[in-house]
Formats: C-alpha cells, structure tokens, sequence
C-alpha cells in the first residue's frame, strides 16, 4: 500500500510517502499507525496527538476506525486550513 | 457554467464574477479569502503557503459545487484555490454563485466556503520574518461547516 504524509505530518516523518507491505493483521487506519510507530520514532512523533490526526483512503475523507481492505492508497494529515 | 481550479498563479477576481454576471440571472454573490497579516503583531507575516493534496483537491472541490448545484438553484459557479506561497496582501480563494434571486447565491456561496474550511485538503503555512509555523485549524471552521447538516 502507498502511504502519503501531508503539512506538519510529512515534515515530522521526513516523508513525503512511502510503499509498505503491511502485514495481514493490520486492517484499519488505527492499525497502521500503530504498527509504523514501532517503526521509527519519528513515526510516534508525527502521530502523537492522534485528536489531530485526519486520514484518506484513496483520497476520500474516512476515520481511523475505516477498514483499509483494497486500499491503494492512505493519506495521514492534520485538519486541513484552506480557504 | 460551472468553473473549478487549482492554480498557483493570480486570479481576477473582477473578470471571474463579471463572467457570472454575464449570464444574466440578476443575482451574484461572492467570497474572497486574503492572505492577511497577523492582526495582534502587524509587519511579521510575509506570505502564506498553501500544501495540498494534488490526488484529491480538484475531486473534493468538484464535489463541493456538485452538492451546492443539487441543493441551490444556481445559474454558474467559480471555485479557484490558489496553491504555493501567495505573498499576504493577495486572494487565496474565490467562490463566486451565481442565481435568479440572492437566497441561493448567497446561502451556496456561505455553504462552499463553510464546507472547503473543513473537507479540501489544504494546509495553510504561515511565513513570518524569523522563521514559519503551520496554521492550527480553529474549532469554529468545523461548526460553521457541520450547520450545513
């Protein structure tokens, strides 16, 4: 799955995204979190305050309980401030 | 006529509303949103960039139009974003409507920037004399976007 980080999530990460391989018990959005904070600490850093946290699946808005089951593609942002 | 950009460069906001106008159904409302200075420590923002999310943008601001054009009787529409620095000072944002009466020009207009304010993805950075920090979203964007139902 391609994972892309925007605003202040991609600079704590150093990322502007990445291809992972996620292993099969790693089924929701909070899964994935979870399993790229014991990754690296910058991970844990980028997604400490979780509250702050907004997520799409393949670039639709869903919340950190949504299934990532054919999923090409997941975004990790804080709330957006257009406009 | 319906009309939806992501660009980095200006945009008219006179010509832009003069096209809607140019339909001919007597009503055209507007709103500008303007890259502007810290009000509490005047001088010390320079410019604002705006990050965004090129897969999604221009989808979620068509859906933005899609939905105000299902609810409102709406003649035209403009939706420009600007992304990149923009220097403060300059227009970020337009949403221009255009209808028969005011209520629908003006309430979709209200209901597209309530809306953008919590479901586009952009990220505001502030670009200040020593240094730049991201803009944290405010509580109140989410409430003027959730009256909409």
């Amino acid at each position: 799955m391609r994972i892309v980080y925007f605003a202040s999530v991609r600079e704590a990460i150093g990322l502007e995204g990445e291809e992972r391989d996620l292993p099969a018990d790693v089924t929701t959005v909070t899964d994935c979190l979870n399993w790229l904070e014991e990754r690296g600490a910058q991970y844990g850093a980028a997604f400490g305050n979780r509250s702050k946290l907004r997520f799409a699946l393949d670039q639709k808005m869903v919340s950190s309980d949504a299934a990532l089951t054919g999923t090409t593609e997941l975004a990790i942002f804080p709330p957006v401030t257009g406009g | 006529m319906i009309a939806v950009r992501v660009q980095q460069e200006a945009f008219d906001t006179a010509f832009e509303l003069a096209t809607l106008a140019a339909i001919g159904g007597g009503a055209v409302a507007s709103f500008t949103g303007i890259a502007r200075d810290d009000v509490s420590e005047q001088g010390s923002v320079t410019a604002i960039e705006l990050e965004h999310y090129p897969a999604m943008t221009l989808a979620a601001l068509e859906a933005l139009v899609a939905e105000a054009n299902a609810r409102w009787e709406l003649l035209g529409c403009v939706l420009i974003h600007r992304v990149g620095v923009i220097p403060v000072g300059e227009a970020i944002v337009l949403v221009g409507t255009a209808s028969l009466h005011r209520a629908a020009a003006l309430d979709a207009c209200a209901f597209m920037i309530d809306r953008l304010k919590t479901d586009a993805p952009f990220w505001k950075k502030e670009h200040r004399k020593h240094g730049s920090a991201w803009v944290e979203a405010k509580t109140s964007d989410g409430v003027a976007g959730e009256r909409w139902g």
